[in-house]
């Protein structure tokens, strides 16, 4: 049985992306004791799924590291991963949340020393990845993983498959035993650092994400771009695997429209920006892109890199939304057809792989969240005095960048801990 | 410029946004445009000859204040009502019912291109089908090809000749109903009915003063 203590003055945190884990850091050094709670095996997010940030360009791997070695040092955190939080009652000062805990079946004598994964024939899409490969249904979530700990998926459990993995475990790790669990904490604030979703590409029928291979979005370029990824870092299209060198990136995909979502997802602009620095990368000035766009919004002291690209003559610019996307089922390139409205010219231009600047929702949209929340109409957290001591923070409040939803962690942070330490006196 | 037209500009103190907004049907929708370019590159039909501008153009058009040219332009009676481009654009305008208005708004005007096949047809139909309170086909597709003169009618007349002789086998084509056409019950009726709808049309689309 999982043991958690919380009192009324315990901080809970409900997801372990960049957000939550600045939350929980920011709270427990100052001296709270800090619940964080990830529904995913690892925590980091996505951020982690990302190949480089902008805007220097640098990879993930090393914020995210600072922020590991901070929490594996401070005893105050307590990470519950795999979990969820199902309810959450109460008031401002006296929360009740459930928390329900799928099972891992692997404990913590782990080593990830990988020999379950050997024994282990099943194979399972690869979520890390969003699915663009398979991997092995006993595994490590991603190479940085925290914590360092292998989990056997739940499909395999009760088959012959979760027997070999126990049989090849030198280390006593797999407990094929393992249930689900429900427990209950009481905490005296709530951060909710839930992160975003990519909108559903399918819903964009005009673009085909559904029917054409070579079109993906922006997070799956991501993967390919990353060595880790399932291309390692080839940028290769999924048809046939060739070299996609003649790359389109279609903006606002989702986003500030009003059959999909109503918002401008503010990060899209800035991410396509930056996956052409990807195929220049991988391809020199063999490597194009062509960004498609309605306008261009790289926020505040982004437009130094925004100048940069358009510099780049590998790079070009095409003031238009396209209108459909096609494919010629012979080369299996993709053809994308539209009007630039720079001169009102009908296109139809042939790329090797398109990809969907996709919006960003909320992963857990307002109305779903287990409490009484107040919402925008897109679903993101509002900040209003009627959630009590229940604060939204980085990509649950807003579509943000790193740094931005950093900042908004450490003010949802700074929020609850002035609420616990009102608690902590009325009990003197 | 027509007395009317001068007088509706006038009202709107040149402003077109404005005269557009309070005079074509869902002409209010135009300032929500982002320019996105979705409805010009949908549409089925806007890169053929006749079409001056597409519909994203014209409401720039609109915004830029260039009222001759949008009125006087062909596009808005070549749109085919296929309603592509408003299935699709982000900001959800009632493209094709802007188009209609202001084709309607031109024609009201007298500013509608002259000899306009489109126009020259919703004519024909409109002054034919009242009349009886029916459609005569043969008297609208008469009416049609001679269009462009007696010279040009008989050679379209000709060229249609095998439709004609087939429909004619089919006794889906009466010859004499050029003479004598048949109506409805009650023409009276009808044409009562359609006078006081036209008054109320007057009454509603009157320029409408501050
Ligand atoms: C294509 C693309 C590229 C980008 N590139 C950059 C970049 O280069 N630089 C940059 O600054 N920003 C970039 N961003 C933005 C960046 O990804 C976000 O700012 C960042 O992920 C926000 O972190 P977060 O912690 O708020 O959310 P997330 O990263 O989404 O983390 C949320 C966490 O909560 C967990 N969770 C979700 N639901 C639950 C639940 N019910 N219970 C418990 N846990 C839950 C999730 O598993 C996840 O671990 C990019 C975005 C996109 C779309
Ligand atoms: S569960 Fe056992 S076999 Fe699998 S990685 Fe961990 S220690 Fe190795
Ligand atoms: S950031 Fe750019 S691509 Fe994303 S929704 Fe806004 S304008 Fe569109
Ligand atoms: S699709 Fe809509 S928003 Fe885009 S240009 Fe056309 S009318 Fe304007
Ligand atoms: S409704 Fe008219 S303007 Fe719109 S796409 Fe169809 S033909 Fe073009």
């Amino acid at each position: 049985m999982t043991e958690v203590v919380a009192t009324n003055e315990t901080i809970l945190v409900v997801g372990g992306g960049i957000s939550g884990m600045t939350a929980a850091l920011e709270a427990a050094e100052t001296g709270k004791n800090v619940v964080l709670v990830e529904k995913n095996p690892a925590i980091g997010g996505r951020t982690s799924q990302l190949y480089r940030y902008f805007p220097k360009l640098c990879h993930p791997i090393c914020g995210l590291e600072i922020n590991l070695r901070r929490l594996k040092s401070n005893p105050r955190i307590r990470l519950l991963t795999m979990a969820e939080v199902t309810g959450i009652t109460g008031a401002k000062g006296d929360y009740t949340a459930t928390i329900r805990i799928t099972p891992r079946y692997v404990n913590a004598n782990c080593t990830a020393c990988g020999d379950c994964a050997k024994a282990v024939g099943a194979e399972i899409p690869n979520p890390f990845n969003y699915g663009l490969n398979k991997m092995k249904a006993a595994y490590l979530p991603n190479k940085m993983a925290y914590p360092m700990r292998f989990v056997l998926d739940k499909s395999i459990i009760g088959t012959p498959d979760a027997d070999k993995a126990k049989a090849a475990c030198k280390y006593n790790a797999i407990d094929l035993d393992m249930q689900e669990e429900t427990v209950q904490i009481k905490a005296g604030a709530v951060v909710w650092a839930t992160g975003w979703q990519p909108y559903d590409a399918n819903k964009i029928q005009p673009y085909g994400y559904d029917r054409f291979k070579n079109v993906i979005t922006s997070v799956e370029f991501e993967r390919l771009a990353d060595p880790h990824g399932p291309t390692s870092g080839k940028i290769l299209r999924p048809s046939d695997g060739k070299e996609a060198k003649n790359v389109a990136f279609i903006q606002c995909a989702g986003s500030r429209d009003e059959n999909h979502l109503r918002h401008c997802s503010r990060i899209c602009c800035m991410a396509s920006l930056k996956q052409t620095n990807y195929v220049e990368e991988r391809y020199g000035n063999e490597g194009k892109s062509t960004i498609y766009y309605i306008d261009i919004r790289a926020i505040d002291r982004f437009e130094d890199f925004y100048a940069k690209v358009q510099a780049n003559p590998n790079v070009s610019f095409i003031k238009s939304k396209v209108a459909k996307v096609t494919q010629d089922d012979a080369s299996g390139d993709v053809i994308l057809h539209g009007v630039n409205t720079e001169g009102y010219h009908r296109y139809a231009t042939p790329h090797d792989l398109c990809v969907l600047a996709v919006g960003m929702e909320p992963s857990v949209k307002g109305a779903n969240i287990p409490a009484e929340i107040l919402a925008d109409s897109s679903g993101f957290i509002e900040a209003d005095p009627a959630n009590g001591a229940f604060f939204g923070a980085g990509c649950a409040s807003n579509a943000l960048d790193v740094n931005r939803s950093v900042q908004s962690a450490t003010a949802a942070a700074l929020r609850a801990i002035q609420v616990v330490n009102r608690v902590a006196k009325a009990e003197v | 410029m027509s007395n009317l037209s001068s007088q509706a500009a006038a009202q709107y103190n040149n402003n077109f946004l404005k005269e557009v907004e309070a005079m074509v049907e869902e002409g209010n929708w135009v300032k929500m445009c982002m320019q996105c370019g979705v409805c010009s590159g949908s549409c089925p039909t806007n890169f053929q000859a006749g079409w001056d501008h597409p519909p994203q153009e014209i409401f720039m058009m609109i915004r830029a204040g260039k009222r001759e040219e949008v009125l006087n332009s062909q596009s808005m009676w070549m749109c085919t009502s296929c309603y592509n481009c408003i299935v699709r654009c982000p900001r959800k305008l009632p493209i094709t019912h802007i188009m209609h208005g202001l084709a309607n708004y031109a024609h009201r005007l007298g500013l509608a291109p002259k000899n306009q096949p489109t126009r020259h047809f919703a004519k024909l139909f409109w002054n034919n089908c009242i009349q009886t309170g029916r459609v005569n086909e043969l008297k609208l597709s008469l009416g049609l090809y001679f269009k462009d003169g007696f010279k040009q009618g008989i050679i379209n007349g000709l060229a249609m000749k095998d439709v004609a002789l087939g429909l004619l086998k089919a006794k889906r084509l009466n010859p004499f109903e050029l003479f004598k056409a048949h109506g409805c019950k009650d023409q009276k009726g009808i044409h009562a009915m359609l006078k006081k709808a036209h008054e109320i049309e007057e009454r509603r689309k009157a320029i409408k003063t501050a």
